[in-house]
């Protein structure tokens, strides 16, 4: 009976045994080369792919910082994503290239589109809708300002204008005042 | 010959595995929503299918018969399906990272799709020999690919259909699958 279960136990045992080594020789064999880091930078960076920072996209752009390349190029991260990816990288941070440029967004002026939809398929954050031959327009609050739907345009009706603050779109943070309750708790 | 080709078509058609044996809900409602994953998961669990079928077969016979385990079967085929998967899934990494993507967190799921283990053990209740269990596993991949394609078009059309509200989403969904299953018994009288 004893002698059954060691069988058992040990044949499972050898069984288990030339399968982790496959495993591990596959494992090998087919190793996918990726950089950690990259990867983590790349959760930093907003994902607007909108190339402002001279790469085709956001993980280019987490390659080449992982690469030593400027931390301070990403308009649309701003601030506190530099922060971050100086935090990631342990290196000072620095101030955003150029000066910091009153946030934009798009603006289709409706009667000059024809509904090519070219803005459309420009658009890194698909912060347009429209159907060929309709009117096209902008999401505000998807819009990130990357300006790259203005070039396509055969009509030249995109305009980017600045965001006037407005109690609609000010950001309230209400959570974050520290009023008596939540800093008691 | 004739036999394997019969028993192709039976496992592809009568004896569907999904619409017929119900094995294999689980990514046949999942993974349905878009026909390229749906192409994708078919290639990866046809090839799982196909190699655990011929996997099972050696380990049950030239090891749990002789050693007399045989009631260790559901364990070690676990077990081989398991390696088969995390293979494919390495496989797939290599070669493809971009169905690698797509198909996410379905992919390791393959671990736990009861038409695999289903298939294993179907084939030693069955008695299939080598070849035929190497057919019977292809053939059910196959059978499984072809429903889940056809499930994923009709999902992708009625993604846009005006369907009344409480049908909505994961309702007309089953009662699609259920209306497939149905159509799928009309294959009964093909082969006897």
């Amino acid at each position: 009976m004893l002698i059954n279960i060691a069988i058992a136990i040990f044949t499972l045992g050898i069984l288990g045994a030339i399968f982790g080594a496959i495993l591990g020789y596959s494992s090998l064999r087919f190793k996918v080369k990726s950089d950690p880091i990259v990867e983590e930078l790349d959760a930093i960076l907003p994902q607007t792919q909108c190339g402002q920072c001279g790469y085709p996209g956001c993980k280019p752009y987490a390659q080449a910082i992982a690469n030593g390349e400027d931390i301070n190029k990403c308009p649309p991260g701003g601030d506190a994503v530099m922060r971050q990816l100086a935090e990631r990288m342990g290196i000072e941070p620095k101030n955003l290239e150029g000066e910091e440029k009153p946030k934009l967004i798009a603006f289709i002026r409706e009667d000059q589109c024809i509904g090519c939809t070219k803005c459309i398929q420009a658009c890194p954050v698909d912060a347009i809708i429209g159907a060929t031959r309709q009117m096209h327009t902008v999401i505000t609050d998807e819009c990130t300002g990357c300006a790259l739907c203005v070039d396509p345009c055969p009509t030249d009706c995109i305009d980017m204008v600045p965001v006037v603050l407005t109690t609609q779109n000010w950001q309230w943070d209400l959570n974050l005042i520290p009023t008596k309750n939540s800093t008691e708790r | 010959m004739s036999d394997y080709v019969l028993l192709f078509f039976g496992t592809v058609l009568v004896n569907n595995f999904v619409l017929v044996k119900f094995l294999g809900l689980c990514p046949f409602m999942g993974v349905s929503n878009k026909v390229e994953t749906a192409v994708g998961m078919s290639f990866a669990t046809t090839f799982v299918l196909t190699l655990t079928a011929a996997l099972s077969y050696i380990v049950n016979t030239y090891l749990l018969m002789p050693l007399d385990l045989i009631y260790l079967q559901t364990l070690s085929f676990i077990l081989v399906i398991a390696v088969v998967v995390q293979f494919t899934e390495m496989v797939m990494h290599k070669t493809s990272p971009t169905l690698y993507r797509l198909l996410g967190i379905f992919l390791p799921l393959i671990t736990t799709n009861c038409a695999i283990l289903g298939l294993a053990l179907l084939n030693i209740t069955e008695n299939h020999d080598f070849v035929e269990s190497i057919i019977y596993g292809f053939s059910a991949g196959i059978g499984f690919s072809l429903v889940l394609v056809l499930f994923s078009s009709i999902r992708e059309r009625l993604a846009s259909s005006d369907v009344p509200l409480p049908f909505k989403g994961a309702s007309i969904a089953m009662i699609t699958a259920g209306l497939m299953s149905l159509a799928f018994m009309g294959f009964t009288g093909l082969i006897k």
